[in-house]
């Protein structure tokens, strides 16, 4: 799927800039005389640009934030601090008065096809509800845009009396994308869309946002853990890791010559659908799990995973630029980033947290 | 997992599921028919009079009591027997109907629509909105209900619509409670979301995709809030603060049978086989009510036999 | 709709043939009534596995995989089952629910796909160990707990003897499973049966828990049963394959000759439309229409309606599983495949 990156003069070319954004979450804490309330940092100081007609990707495992950004691009959740400018205009403290026209350009499409729509409507009408927010369409002009907006994505227009609990997975997920498309928004924000379904109905589904992606011209900024299906839908992809981006590249390069550690090991834990496996493949084995977004390591975050840490790692918070000799599209945050066809085989990380 | 939209079986919405197994509760089924029944004796209550040809407070000084002034039990004429006072107590208690059922649904029914409003916005709004409702809805939870009825009726004197308000104010807050639990679970959902992110309202939101969400839970909670309301409004008119006499209602017709239950066994039972027998169906009719809607039936979880991850 | 019972013993060739195998299913079915009328989640099943060897059951929700393992093991509730399923000789099926509890544990021992709901929340991981060991076992609690550390220990837990005493919520995701694979082992099963262990976990806590399975059976020659729907772990772990689809095998294989050759149009179906995180891709070629529903299926072969290469049989019976190379034992359900010469 390959998107239509603009070639007009770099003002137009960016749809939306994401400017040391940060987000934080107050927890209260479990003990009963809690001093300090603990702090989830979600978000820390995100800058990435999304451009016109392209697919951005945001790569990351569990509590890397990529879903926590995401939502912040869409104003669902209010910034701790940075700024969001959507096509120019600055939406990072709008009102929701003041959202509403720029809701129309945006809208998002969601992990859970359960959990997306509501039980006890009808799936015409949810898929309406755009219409009737905006006072678009009435009556029968708003049935037949319905019906319209069924057909582009696959489904039968004949169904749209039926509740959400008669469709399968991958068709509630087509409803949602029918409900998202309404508005002919230029940003679709999808957040994980085919992880929980089918692995036959996933292909359909990705088949249907590239060619929606084609016929409307979207942008997209596309979430997922999966990296094959990364590859298969991006022109861009930005890894997350715990709150921060540690590379961002143009899909080809970020495959072929990851520079973070980081990346590098979650390119090789994959499991490769390859005929071609001889013995065991080597892989980097990262050992334990990601530390808290609550207690986040000094420095750089990955630093006591790594093999490849050393002092300044944990001092010094590596800066999002060229490295090496790449071009000026990949981008890593990185002190010691990983020279071409380097990888890394070793299981124990070089500075370990006591 | 499916075929598209379940073209070979029959398509059922939630309603109509849970319709189809309300249809099937022999006990419901049961209790809904002696609620309606119990619906037509209050609103038959004068054909009660005409036929018996006694009206609710007409004494009978005469045939109605003994020599020695004590009731008459049931008989040709007083089917039921008669009260203290000679009068019928078939009819006094079939007019009594009226009274527990319109108090009953009445307050109810206000209580319901007050949580329900005062629940959504608590949940939805959150932050201080919510913190004020529920520092409200926690008052009048503490505040002691025969204590406060005392005290009101004292100061305006009693009737009907106290009855009805009374109740209803000490209703309200334990089901605003729970739709406001409900709400905070349902604004978690992803459709929710979406609706905020298309521009809807916070109106449009509390009501369009939430309120059908708690519906189920408050219609449960209303089957349930009924007895609990018929025997309030007895309890309240046995203390002699509801309807005032001689107006019949069950409460204050066993009030006076305190003094009769050694020799007037009838002006004891029937009444409170009245109370007993409308309870208990409004309850299992709430109970199966409940089973109806429980969305673990519905269609999409509960065909999950195949291992749905 | 003909169902022709077909075991498939070829997979033993790859042993030697004096072992018996550890696990012979034959003929396989069952069923649930439901208010919609009868579900057909497994339709004549049969496969077998030698000790010590990993077979990978791949297939979609609604394939039947995780409902025929878990009839095997006695844990699905008012199932109508017929057929065999021979665990080191004795048939499961017909066991008492004593007899059955225990094989479980010390026979066969399961993993699921998600550790949390397996675990009591209220009792720390080392008790449930030790209930799990004594319930089977005749040892003391302090031997049964010193036990269960090293059990942690072996599964890659750090710091074990302070971890036993913790809760299920104060483990990780990749933690809890690897806790459940030390519950697993603690009675020394002979036969693993992991049911989609990694689905629920990221990518670099998967690759570790797969690295765990698979020293686990080097170690102890367990086998082990994996339940997937990614042909990337299959690729990673199994010797044998069985793909799975509305309740039957489609194909079956070594894990080598499946992907090198794969046979069945519903096999091809899954490698062309899963992406590849290896190599580009311009379209992926998914499977039209909609796996069939288990209470309307249609008449012959179940995937007929989705096959871009059926012929007229096809829609009128459904094909056993014949062979597509008698070598090593590759078969296939698939008429194409009958009607043409082995090789």
């Amino acid at each position: 799927m390959t998107g239509r990156i603009s070639r007009d003069g770099a003002k137009s070319d960016v749809l939306v800039s994401i400017e040391h954004v940060v987000k934080e979450f107050k927890v209260r804490s479990a003990r009963l005389f809690a001093r300090t309330k603990d702090i989830v940092h979600a978000v820390s100081d995100v800058t990435l640009d999304i451009r016109r007609g392209e697919t951005l990707a945001l790569v990351g495992e569990t509590g890397c934030g990529k879903s926590t950004l995401a939502r912040c691009v869409v104003r669902l959740h209010d910034l701790t601090s940075g700024r969001i400018i959507f096509d120019g205009q600055d939406i990072s403290s709008a009102s929701e008065r003041a959202m509403r026209p720029v809701r129309r350009r945006m809208q998002m499409i969601f992990q859970d096809p359960y959990g997306s729509l509501n039980p006890r409507r009808r799936v015409g009408s949810i898929i309406g509800d755009p219409f009737e927010i905006h006072d678009l369409a009435r009556g029968d002009e708003r049935i037949r845009q319905v019906r319209h907006l069924m057909e582009l994505v696959g489904l039968n227009p004949e169904h749209l009396n039926r509740f959400p609990g008669d469709f399968s997975g991958g068709q509630r997920q087509r409803v949602g994308i029918a409900r998202a498309l309404a508005l002919r928004p230029d940003l679709m924000v999808c957040d994980e869309p085919v992880s929980a379904l089918d692995v036959s109905i996933q292909a359909q589904i990705l088949n249907l946002l590239g060619d929606l992606q084609e016929e409307l011209g979207l942008t997209y900024l596309f979430i997922s853990h999966d990296l094959s299906v990364v590859r298969h839908v991006s022109d861009r992809v930005a890894v997350m890791y715990l709150g921060t981006v540690v590379e961002v590249a143009p899909v080809h390069a970020l495959y072929t010559h990851p520079r973070h550690p980081y990346t590098n090991a979650l390119l090789s834990a994959m499991p490769i659908r390859a005929a071609e496996r001889a013995g065991d493949r080597t892989e980097v084995i990262l050992a334990g799990d990601p530390p808290s977004p609550m207690d986040p390591p000094s420095g750089c975050r990955f630093h006591p995973r790594c093999p490849r840490a050393q002092a300044r790692c944990a001092i010094e918070t590596p800066v999002l630029t060229r490295r090496l000799h790449d071009a000026s599209e990949h981008v890593t945050a990185c002190h010691f980033p990983l020279a071409d066809g380097e990888s890394l085989v070793s299981e124990a990380p070089a500075m370990a947290l006591s | 997992m499916t075929a598209g939209v379940k073209a070979d079986i029959r398509v059922r919405g939630p309603w109509t599921l849970a319709l189809e197994r309300l249809r099937n509760d022999k006990a419901g089924k049961v209790a809904a028919l002696v609620i309606c029944a119990l619906v037509l004796l209050a609103l038959l209550a004068p054909l009660f009079s005409r036929l018996t040809g006694h009206g609710p407070a007409e004494q009978f000084l005469d045939i109605g009591l003994s020599p020695e002034g004590v009731p008459t039990g049931p008989s040709r004429r007083f089917l039921l027997g008669t009260d203290g006072l000679g009068r019928d107590l078939l009819v006094r208690i079939v007019y009594g109907t009226r009274v527990s059922l319109l108090v009953g649904l009445l307050a109810s029914g206000t209580a319901v629509l007050v949580g329900t409003v005062v629940g959504i916005a608590a949940g939805w709004y959150g932050g201080v909105v919510d913190r004020i409702l529920s520092r409200a809805m926690d008052v009048f939870l503490a505040l002691p209900f025969l204590v406060f009825a005392l005290a009101l009726v004292a100061v305006v004197g009693s009737s009907l619509t106290i009855s009805v308000t009374v109740i209803a104010m000490f209703s309200w807050a334990s089901v605003g409670r729970i739709v406001r639990a409900e709400t905070l679970s349902i604004r978690e959902h992803a459709y929710v979301q979406a609706a905020r992110l298309l521009g809807a309202s916070h109106a449009r939101i509390m009501f369009i995709e939430i309120l059908p969400n708690v519906a189920a839970t408050v219609i449960v909670y209303t089957t349930l809030l009924i007895p609990g309301a018929i025997v309030a409004e007895a309890t309240l008119s046995f203390l002699g603060l509801s309807v005032v006499p001689p107006a019949p209602s069950w409460g204050n017709i066993l009030s006076d049978a305190m003094a009769y239950y050694r020799v007037a066994w009838w002006f004891i039972f029937f009444p409170g086989a009245a109370l007993v027998v409308s309870t208990l169906a409004f309850n299992i009719l709430g109970d199966s009510v409940r089973d109806a809607l429980d969305p673990k039936l519905d269609h999409d979880s509960g065909a999950a036999h195949e291992a749905t991850p | 709709m003909t169902i022709v019972p077909a075991p498939a013993r070829m997979l033993a060739r790859l042993v030697p043939p004096s072992a018996p195998p550890l696990l012979d299913v034959r003929d396989l079915h069952v069923s649930f009534q439901t208010p919609d009328g009868v579900l057909d989640a497994v339709r004549g099943l049969s496969f077998s596995l030698d000790r010590g060897r990993v077979l990978g059951i791949v297939g979609e929700p609604g394939s039947g995989k995780s409902v025929a393992t878990q009839t095997m093991v006695g844990l699905t509730q008012g199932a109508r089952v017929a057929g065999e399923a021979r665990f080191e000789g004795r048939n499961l099926l017909t066991m008492t629910p004593r007899e059955l509890r225990s094989v479980r544990g010390r026979g066969i021992a399961m993993i699921f796909q998600n550790p949390l709901s397996s675990l009591h929340p209220l009792h720390t991981v080392g008790w449930q160990i030790v209930e799990m060991i004594r319930a089977h076992d005749t040892m003391t609690k302090a031997q049964a707990r010193t036990r269960a550390i090293e059990l942690l220990r072996l599964v890659g837990i750090a710091r074990p003897e302070r971890r036993v005493d913790d809760y299920p919520h104060h483990y990780s995701g990749g933690m809890l499973q690897r806790a459940m694979i030390a519950m697993a082992l603690s009675l020394n099963p002979s036969l693993l049966i992991a049911d989609e262990p990694t689905t629920a976990l990221d990518v670099t806590v998967q690759a570790q828990i797969i690295r765990l399975l698979r020293s686990v059976q080097r170690e102890f020659g367990t086998a082990i049963i994996m339940i997937t729907h990614d042909l990337g772990v299959v690729a990673d772990i199994a010797d044998d394959v069985m793909v799975m689809y509305a309740g039957r095998a489609m194909e079956t294989a070594t894990r080598d000759g499946l992907f090198h050759a794969p046979s069945h149009p519903y096999t091809r179906g899954l490698f062309g439309s899963s992406p590849r995180a290896d190599v580009d891709e311009a379209r992926l070629t998914p499977i039209p229409g909609q796996p069939p529903s288990l209470l309307a299926l249609p008449a012959g072969c179940a995937f007929q309606p989705r096959c871009s290469e059926a012929i007229a049989r096809c829609a009128v019976s459904s094909p056993a599983l014949s062979s597509v190379d008698t070598d090593d034992g590759h078969r296939s359900a698939c008429w194409l495949t009958a009607e043409a010469p082995s090789s």
